[in-house]
């Protein structure tokens, strides 16, 4: 995971729940297919519209509800650079760090508009808007989880303190 | 300082004579609980490529509850990978066809006070309704779990919720989580643990406690709390668990981060709206409002006491034409109480559908799925836009006795209208 990331936004409002990231009915699809599907209950048009490198942008409680890591998975897929959101339910934000998907809360995200060029740095938690040319401060990532963001998320981490190569 | 329940169990579970709220601290899990669709199926690739060795299989449960019955073959597929997988890991705790994890696992007796207990489903919190610290982890996370036996948690500042006083008739369990949800906001506990006390607490049975629990992830908390009491012991006893069982409680002088108080005596029935957890109003708001299916059921509310509950509502009656009322008992174990019990027969006649205890349509995965355009009315936990279905359904959330009026009007109904006060309880 790199610490720095660059791309264009996409806006959304608060409650961003995993029943609307990665719908239930879809769940035991392949993961190709279940993407097809994310997001559409608000947003019909997201998977054909959202690019590699594309950063979420939203309000209050981002990913709320299930634990499935289903949410991240489709969102990995669509290779999303980052999220930024004011505040993320407790299990996704967890998830996400734990397979390397970068999540960053800032005060206030009404800042930022749709189509914005973002660039956010993960270990400053510095958000720099190059369309408004405005900066903003982002949560930093919590200290005993540097590493482990560092080497690529959980599973490289337990890799190296389990000794296997 | 005194501490709390969370920072006592989280204390234990990291070797230390003492933690706080917001210390970062590595803990050995007691149980690691999965369930069909977020377990061995997305966890074996990681696992297998970092040793694929569990760390004690006595520690593991899987639970398959999510693709039973199975309603496509990519369903079938996960189940028996699930299978599979338990029979290969020789695992001696693996579950199908039962019922939903949260409330298997409670039953087997494998949810104790004291324990910490991390599962692969969010409502995993259910367990803190016998005094076990449980939450909800993914995938990869349970990897490490799995490999480890342990992993890292923040200790969790808490909010004590006070119930006290003796609840109305025709008022419930349910209507107390939702009336706590609306106030605390979806996700204003979150990183927190919700501790219910009070009276009106106490005075719950087992089964009710559980929807309190259960409910607590709704209000964004890491886990729900009830400090467990001789009810528990003595449920504890009955599913066959002999061991000597710690109790635990929260000290006197332990730190708050907010205090709750309500009258149970002045609460009435609640429904959760669309399309999110916490909105929330009176059933009087909501009465008369149309729906097109009506569902009794879940880890949250298909206990036998809810059953027992519907039943009196429905006995001797025919519910609406318009709707169709599937009723989901939350295990085996309660199915077949219920039927000796000649409620399945009083459900059945009144023109009910009994399911087999699983998830079912309350993740919108099978059985009773709803299309764009309908209504249900369900004593589940969540009512997010899709969470049954369409995302064009629409889905409200209330008790089971408030469900089983609305069976009998087809449309949203006060449950005391049913509930004559010889019956009340």
């Amino acid at each position: 995971m790199s610490f720095i990331i660059r791309g264009r936004v996409w806006k959304y409002g608060d409650n961003i729940n995993t029943d609307i990231i990665s719908p239930g009915q879809y769940m035991s699809l392949p993961v190709e297919k279940q993407a097809v599907h994310a997001m559409e209950a608000i947003d019909p048009t997201f998977a054909e519209k959202v690019q590699p490198g594309d950063i979420l942008v939203a309000g209050n409680n981002f990913g709320s509800g299930s634990s499935r890591e289903t949410a991240q998975m489709v969102l990995k897929h669509h290779q999303i650079g980052a999220i930024v959101a004011n505040s993320f339910a407790r299990i996704f934000y967890r998830n996400s760090i734990n397979v390397g998907l970068p999540v960053v809360e800032m005060l206030d995200t009404t800042l930022i508009e749709e189509g914005d060029d973002l660039e956010i740095n993960l270990l400053e938690g510095k958000i720099i808007n190059h369309t408004k040319g405005a900066e903003y401060k982002g949560t930093k990532l919590p200290e005993h989880l540097i590493e482990m963001v560092k080497l690529g998320g959980l599973e490289p981490y337990l890799a190296k303190k389990l000794g296997i190569s | 300082m005194g501490m709390t329940m969370s920072e006592k169990i989280l204390a234990k579970a990291s070797g230390q004579t003492s933690v706080k709220a917001g210390d970062i601290v590595w803990v050995k899990v007691d149980i690691a609980m999965m369930h069909d669709l977020l377990g061995p199926w997305l966890v074996d690739g990681g696992f297998r490529r970092l040793g694929g060795k569990l760390f004690d299989k006595e520690k593991v449960v899987v639970v398959s509850d999510h693709c039973t019955p199975p309603a496509t073959v990519q369903q079938a597929d996960i189940l028996k990978f699930t299978r599979d997988w338990a029979r290969a890991q020789e695992l001696p705790y693996y579950y199908e066809f039962e019922g939903p994890c949260h409330q298997v696992i409670v039953e087997h007796g494998h949810v104790r006070p004291g324990r910490l207990i991390l599962g692969t489903d969010s409502h995993t919190c259910m367990a803190g309704g016998l005094g076990a610290f449980a939450t909800g982890i993914g995938s990869t996370e349970m990897i490490g779990v799995l490999l480890t036996g342990e992993t890292w948690l923040k200790v969790p500042e808490t909010i004590k919720v006070v119930w006290d006083g003796k609840l109305p008739h025709g008022v419930y369990a349910k209507d107390i989580v939702l009336k706590t949800i609306k106030d605390i906001g979806h996700a204003g506990a979150t990183y927190q643990t919700i501790e219910f006390s009070g009276t009106a607490i106490e005075d719950l049975s087992m089964d009710e406690r559980l929807v309190l629990s259960n409910m607590a992830v709704e209000a964004g908390a890491k886990t729900g709390l009830i400090e467990p009491d001789q009810k528990v012991v003595e449920f504890l006893r009955s599913k066959g668990v002999m061991e000597e069982i710690e109790m635990i409680s929260s000290d006197q002088d332990a730190v708050y981060t907010r205090v709750l108080h309500y009258d149970a005596s002045e609460l009435e029935p609640q429904v959760a709206c669309p399309h999110e957890v916490d909105n929330v109003h009176p059933v009087s708001a909501v009465e008369g409002k149309a729906v097109d299916q009506v569902y009794l059921g879940s880890c949250t509310n298909g206990r036998i006491s809810d059953l027992r509950i519907a039943a009196q509502i429905l006995k001797g009656k025919k519910i609406s034409k318009n709707i169709r009322c599937l009723v989901v008992p939350a295990s085996q174990h309660i199915w077949m109480q219920a039927n000796k019990e000649g409620i399945l027969d009083i459900l059945t006649e009144a023109g009910c559908i009994v399911n087999m205890p699983s998830c079912g349509a309350c993740g919108g995965f099978t059985s009773g799925v709803i299309g764009a355009g309908e209504v249900v009315m369900s004593s589940s936990n969540r009512n997010f836009r899709g969470r049954m279905g369409s995302p064009k359904g629409e889905v409200y959330l209330g008790s089971p006795a408030a469900v089983a009026a609305t069976a009998i009007e087809g449309k949203i109904t006060d449950p005391r209208k049913y509930l004559p006060k010889e019956v009340m309880v």
